[in-house]
């Protein structure tokens, strides 16, 4: 095992794929000469040459159409968006083209594509530059949708989208990507839709995902020196989602709390909180709990980020209620 | 007013780009040039595009019977483009355009059978009935569809060619869509790329002056449309749409252009849909003298003139060719009739490529 940064994860994922495959090339803003935004390109331009790690202007719209096109021909793009807030140019070409193309096609031409960049808020950059997208994408029939939430994820799972033969959102964070943890030396993959249990537990579920986990893993430490036990479960993919591993925590606790990054309308945790009254109702003993950002767009000032957001505090609170503590 | 024919050619000379001034033909000299073309080029010409208007009008009074449903927007009238495109490609290069795209398909030599299916939703259309009229699609024969979003497929068809380059190979890929998607900002973010990066694609602005029922003069302050293209220094040409000789000499030099590496180039062909924008469009938005203007200058009629002059059919070999035309379409009609229509099982193929997808499938598990 080695210790690397979440953007260094990326960048061998990336690497070894296109070493691995000719018609794997990565395009966005600043990707090659800046060495990337947030660095995660950082070297690549000079393994890969211009051909393969390409800048492009700020034309959202343009490049992903000109990928879309690029994956229907043949070649196996990766295009990274300095955030997924820009991405909302993009969206006619991620939801009208690459999700479509197989099935209004016929089955003739698929978009083996990977849509990656930070995603969700950063701080104090305001409310175009804060917004997360699990909820937004996942909604949409051809597309796949990952949130990793650890270094060793990041790396396995990247790779899993760069090899699917379908498009794939991948959503990453700015604050992450300095994030560190351990990765195994060798190549190693992880299978898309597959959610992974952090922490075992018998008295409550906490279903999460992406960076937001940390504020659950918080409560839920805090929780156990009250003598809760909180299972913690890292959906890891948000389409599909591994129902099965949130159907059998819950079956296990009797109780489920959602710790979500987003608005809570029409949201991952509100699809949780259906699953559940669906197919665990005879085990639950209190009503789903979730914790999200408020229903408001994310403001500048510290303290309005501060009552926005989930917290452990929050968290902690969700939890007791769902045990009526 | 939308310009006549000769004004078009005069403007096509006008706006011509400075690199371009050198180009062998300017396409005015097409149409005098008609020896230039083979026999069977025109007898070719005359067939793809009988059978594309045959098949269309046909298959639009189907429509009003109300036989299949969805939305029909009719290549009529813009025919020549079509087949004077197709003539003049090569093995390999490929064609993607917007929803108006039965005609692309027949010229590339899509059995007019599938294309009729698939407007009837059945399970044999080209599309398996998933896509219908908008997105007719044949990737054997190099056609990438039909697409239902107003210049979506601008950016597409450069990253289509961004591949050709990618790989190394010299086809080209032609870049298909209307007057009204040159106002769409993905045409002047990829017009940016493309240059950039000199991609082989060429780009056709099928320009029948109207976007739907708006007129090229009411959307815009740069009523020429070559200018879009010369604002990048892309090469740009007017063209003449109602002549497959024009459209074929253009696309001929657009694609040596593409193909030594030199990038992208802008047609703006100038046409005319004889019919509505789709089948519920009323048409008050022009004059039925316009309308019988430009039915004057019918690209099939000036092709079978050109045949007639030269000898090349008797009588009753055009009888023939229309025959089999007439044959072609009600063959189709009663293959689409006759086919089946998808099990609703079928709901589930061909939306990811990975075999076992876990829907969420509620109420119908």
């Amino acid at each position: 095992m080695k210790t690397v940064q979440f953007r260094e994860a990326l960048r061998e994922a990336m690497s070894e794929e296109m070493r691995a495959d000719e018609n794997v090339f990565l395009l966005g803003e600043e990707v090659a000469e800046y060495n990337g935004a947030y660095k995660v390109s950082q070297g690549m331009l000079d393994e890969f040459g211009a051909k393969r790690v390409i800048d492009t202007p700020i034309a959202e719209l343009g490049f992903s159409g000109i990928a879309v096109g690029a994956s229907m021909n043949g070649l196996r793009p990766i295009v990274e968006f300095m955030t997924w807030n820009f991405a909302i140019l993009a969206a006619d070409q991620i939801i009208n083209s690459a999700a479509k193309m197989l099935q209004m096609s016929g089955g003739q031409i698929g978009c083996p594509i990977v849509f990656r960049g930070g995603n969700g808020q950063a701080g104090q950059l305001g409310a175009t530059h804060s917004q997360s997208f699990e909820a937004f994408y996942s909604h949409v029939p051809g597309l796949k949708v990952i949130t990793p939430s650890n270094p060793y994820d990041a790396k396995g799972l990247l790779k899993s989208a760069i090899r699917d033969n379908d498009p794939v959102v991948f959503l990453e964070s700015e604050k992450m990507y300095g994030d560190k943890g351990e990765i195994p030396e060798g190549e190693y993959l992880i299978p898309i839709g597959v959610a992974d249990v952090k922490k075992k537990g018998s008295d409550v579920t906490i279903v999460t995902f992406g960076k937001i986990i940390k504020v659950a893993q918080a409560a839920a430490e805090a929780l156990e020196k009250e003598g809760i036990s909180a299972e913690i479960i890292d959906l890891r993919t948000v389409r599909p989602i591994d129902y099965a591993a949130v159907v059998e925590s819950v079956k296990k606790t009797n109780r489920c709390v959602v710790v979500e990054e987003s608005w809570p309308l029409a949201s991952i945790s509100s699809e949780i909180a259906y699953h559940l009254q669906n197919y665990a109702f005879d085990y639950l003993d209190a009503p789903v709990k979730r914790v999200t950002q408020t229903d408001t767009p994310f403001a500048f000032s510290p303290t309005l980020i501060e009552a926005a957001l989930p917290n452990p505090a929050r968290v902690i609170a969700a939890v007791k209620a769902v045990m009526y503590k | 007013m939308y310009p006549l024919q000769t004004e078009v050619m005069t403007m096509a000379t006008k706006t011509t780009a400075k690199k371009t001034t050198t180009a062998k033909k300017t396409p005015s000299k097409a149409k005098k040039s008609t020896s230039k073309f083979s026999k069977a080029t025109y007898l070719k010409w005359y067939k793809d595009m009988l059978l594309i208007r045959r098949f269309e009008e046909k298959l639009s009074q189907l429509y009003i019977q109300q036989k299949f449903g969805g939305f029909l927007h009719l290549y009529i009238g813009q025919e020549a483009i079509a087949v004077g495109t197709v003539s003049a490609q090569q093995e390999g290069d490929k064609h993607i355009t917007a929803y108006r795209d039965h005609g692309h398909p027949i010229a590339l030599g899509t059995d007019p059978r599938v294309l009729a299916a698939e407007l009837y939703g059945k399970v044999t259309g080209c599309s398996k009935g998933k896509g219908g009229s908008m997105h007719f699609f044949d990737v054997e024969k190099g056609f990438f569809g039909g697409h239902g979003i107003v210049g979506a497929q601008i950016p597409m068809g450069a990253g289509m060619a961004f591949a050709e380059q990618y790989k190394g190979t010299k086809n080209v890929v032609v870049t298909s869509f209307g007057d009204g998607a040159v106002r769409q900002g993905a045409l002047h973010e990829t017009f940016n790329m493309a240059m950039t990066w000199k991609l082989p694609v060429i780009f056709v602005i099928e320009n029948n002056n109207y976007a739907m029922g708006t007129s090229v003069e009411r959307t815009t302050n740069v009523t020429d449309l070559t200018k879009v293209g010369l604002s990048y220094e892309m090469p740009s040409f007017a063209v003449d749409g109602m002549s497959p000789e024009s459209v074929h000499e253009a696309m001929e030099e657009a694609m040596d252009r593409a193909r030594r590496g030199d990038g992208p180039t802008l047609l703006d062909i100038r046409t005319y849909r004889y019919k509505g924008h789709s089948m519920s469009d009323p048409q008050k938005y022009r004059t039925k003298e316009e309308v019988a203007e430009w039915q004057e200058k019918d690209p099939i009629e000036h092709v079978l003139r050109v045949i007639k002059k030269n000898k090349w059919m008797t009588a009753k070999e055009i009888e023939d060719v229309n025959n089999w035309v007439k044959n072609e379409v009600k063959e189709s009609i009663e293959f689409a009739e006759k086919s089946e229509l998808p099990k609703p099982e079928e709901i589930y193929d061909d939306v990811y490529q990975e075999p076992n997808y876990p829907y969420i499938k509620e109420y119908l598990a």
